[in-house]
């Protein structure tokens, strides 16, 4: 635990010196919310979005979204730490190798957590409806599973370490069909049934579900429990992965 | 304090075996300065990365203060330093941030982190350079960091891999005098790895030649250097005078080319036989066309051990 903490104390220090970067990340998810929320609303009729409003249905969508994009990008700087040196020395330090990873990943839900707050405050005037409680779950979830994600990510880096063009070639050949065949962006009701079908195999699917409940307030139910056990289930994978790939990669 | 039996480790690539070590052991006691040269490819890093846990051995053991590298790795990562060929901090981190990192991940407190942090850079001359980002530094000022971080847990033995690779004269000589001083102040034992034949042979205590894997010379470089049975003289004469030549140079080794003849001998203090030989020459009607004399380098050590020069591989 103290591992990760300084792990994640070194991680954080450049945000933390230059904190003007910051307000950049977090505006963009705003720009992206503003943008294509109309248009999936003039799209479809309101039942596909179970009947509540756009908004309540399409915040904790992209919520997810943020948290995959983010944790799964860091396994390159983990791949220029590789190639610069810094990483070794991390690795003669006497820490645990799965701080090291969990410490990475948490510095990358920080501007999540922010964007998170951000997003919900901008949106309540829309007609978003914030259960703080629930909500505050929800983020919770999200970090357990940014977590396996940030791991996985970066086992692919020390996987694909000679080169840089084939951990963004991988990672974005599997980041999109998840995110698609998940329902974040779109209700996936409205799609062929092989999709439905795929989508069932996705842990990702379960997790927007969870946050979607969780969203609109409710904590006690079946899809919650999914979410948490698929969200559980990526970070136990992701970190044995990561930690895997360095055993391999000093082998 | 460092000890290592039958130290082994071979690589797979692709179907072939690479041995890059190939058996090592030798012991290096408290306090000692040794320097491991070879030329690329000899198993320097690879017996480095072993010592420093980084890589596992394949075969035999290798120990820090009684601490097996395989068995007790965190033991051991306690009590190093490790400064590798690239650099140690983080191109987008502040230089104090990146230190005191270091020292907490090392268990200490955020307090002495940083006050060890600021003895360090005090010590290596990067007090100044404190709050700029790592990316800005010069390599001579980010090897002084690296130099500063491997030693923020104050290690009794300190790794370099090529500490001094890249960097102009002028900054090798600055660093080989940190690392000296550092070294008399902390009474570390200091082991790093260098191509560069004068680093070995001026500034260490012990070298130890690698070469296929395979320790083939354990000594200092004095004691090297003598076994090679002193300085050599090299005569060039004309050929008219060779034979005369000859008879007075009897133990020199003889080279006849075109219109002139070569004679290489071995002495000890060329210096002072030098003249007396050229006077015999001259009394004797041999014309003496060049001459030149050479106190022996680590490279005629590794050269009379190898049949190869060293030099050729740096420069390649």
């Amino acid at each position: 635990m103290r591992d990760v903490l300084a792990v994640f104390r070194r991680e954080l220090m450049p945000i933390a010196r230059e904190p003007f970067g910051i307000i950049f990340t977090l505006l963009q998810p705003l720009v992206f919310l503003v943008l294509f929320g109309p248009l999936l609303e003039g799209m479809l009729p309101a039942e596909a979005f179970g009947g509540e409003s756009t908004w309540q249905w399409f915040v904790p969508g992209i919520l997810v979204m943020l948290v995959v994009f983010g944790t799964s990008g860091t396994g390159y700087t983990l791949q220029t730490e590789l190639a610069t040196g810094s990483f070794e020395r991390l690795l003669v330090a006497p820490l645990s190798r799965a701080a090291i990873f969990i410490g990475r990943s948490m510095r990358e839900l920080v501007p999540l957590v922010a964007q998170a707050l951000l997003i919900v405050l901008v949106m309540i005037p829309f007609g978003f409806t914030l259960h703080p409680l629930p909500a505050a779950l929800g983020i919770l979830l999200l970090g357990l599973f940014g977590i396996g994600m940030g791991g996985l990510s970066n086992a692919l880096a020390i996987a694909t370490r000679k080169s840089e063009w084939m951990f963004w070639s991988v990672q974005s050949t599997v980041q999109f069909p998840l995110i698609i065949l998940s329902g974040m962006l779109m209700p996936l009701d409205a799609g062929p049934r092989w999709m439905q079908a795929v989508a069932a195999f996705n842990p990702l699917t379960y997790v927007v579900e969870a946050e979607r409940a969780l969203f609109a307030g409710h904590i006690w139910e079946a899809v919650v429990l999914h979410g948490v056990i698929a969200a559980l289930a990526t970070c136990v994978i992701g970190l044995a992965a990561g930690v895997l790939a360095i055993r391999g990669a000093t082998r | 304090m460092i000890e290592t039996t039958e130290l082994s480790r071979t690589f797979k690539a692709g179907k072939e075996k690479v041995e890059a070590v190939r058996g090592v052991s030798f012991q290096v006691g408290q306090g000692e300065l040794v320097a491991l040269l070879g030329p690329n490819g000899a198993g320097k890093s690879t017996l480095l990365r072993m010592l420093t846990t980084l890589l596992p051995p394949t075969s035999g053991s290798a120990a820090i203060n009684g601490s097996d590298v395989t068995r007790d790795s965190v033991a051991v990562r306690k009590q190093i330093g490790f400064i590798g060929q690239g650099n140690a901090a983080g191109h987008h981190f502040r230089v104090d941030d990146e230190l005191i990192s270091q020292g907490l991940f090392h268990g200490l407190s955020l307090r002495e982190s940083g006050a060890r942090a600021a003895d360090l850079m005090e010590k290596l001359d990067l007090t100044d350079l404190s709050k700029r980002t790592v990316s800005t530094l010069s390599g001579g000022q980010r090897r002084r960091l690296d130099i500063a971080m491997g030693l923020i847990n104050r290690p009794p033995v300190l790794f370099l891999d090529e500490p001094t690779t890249g960097m102009d004269p002028h900054n090798r000589a600055a660093l080989w005098e940190h690392i000296l001083e550092l070294k008399r102040q902390l009474n570390i034992t200091v082991i790093l790895t260098t191509h560069y034949l004068e680093e070995a042979d001026s500034m260490t205590e012990r070298v130890m030649i690698i070469d296929n894997g395979t320790i083939i010379a354990d000594d200092t470089a004095e004691a090297l250097k003598d076994q090679l049975g002193g300085d050599t003289i090299t005569i060039n004469v004309a050929s008219e005078g060779a034979d005369a030549a000859a008879a007075l140079l009897e133990t020199a080794e003889r080279t006849d080319e075109a219109d002139s003849t070569t004679f290489r001998l071995r002495t000890e203090r060329a210096d002072r036989r030098l003249p007396g030989l050229l006077t015999g020459l001259a009394a004797a009607g041999v014309e003496v066309s060049g001459v030149s004399m050479r106190q022996p380098t680590l490279d005629d050590v590794f050269l009379s051990l190898t049949g190869r020069s060293l030099r050729e591989d740096v420069q390649a």
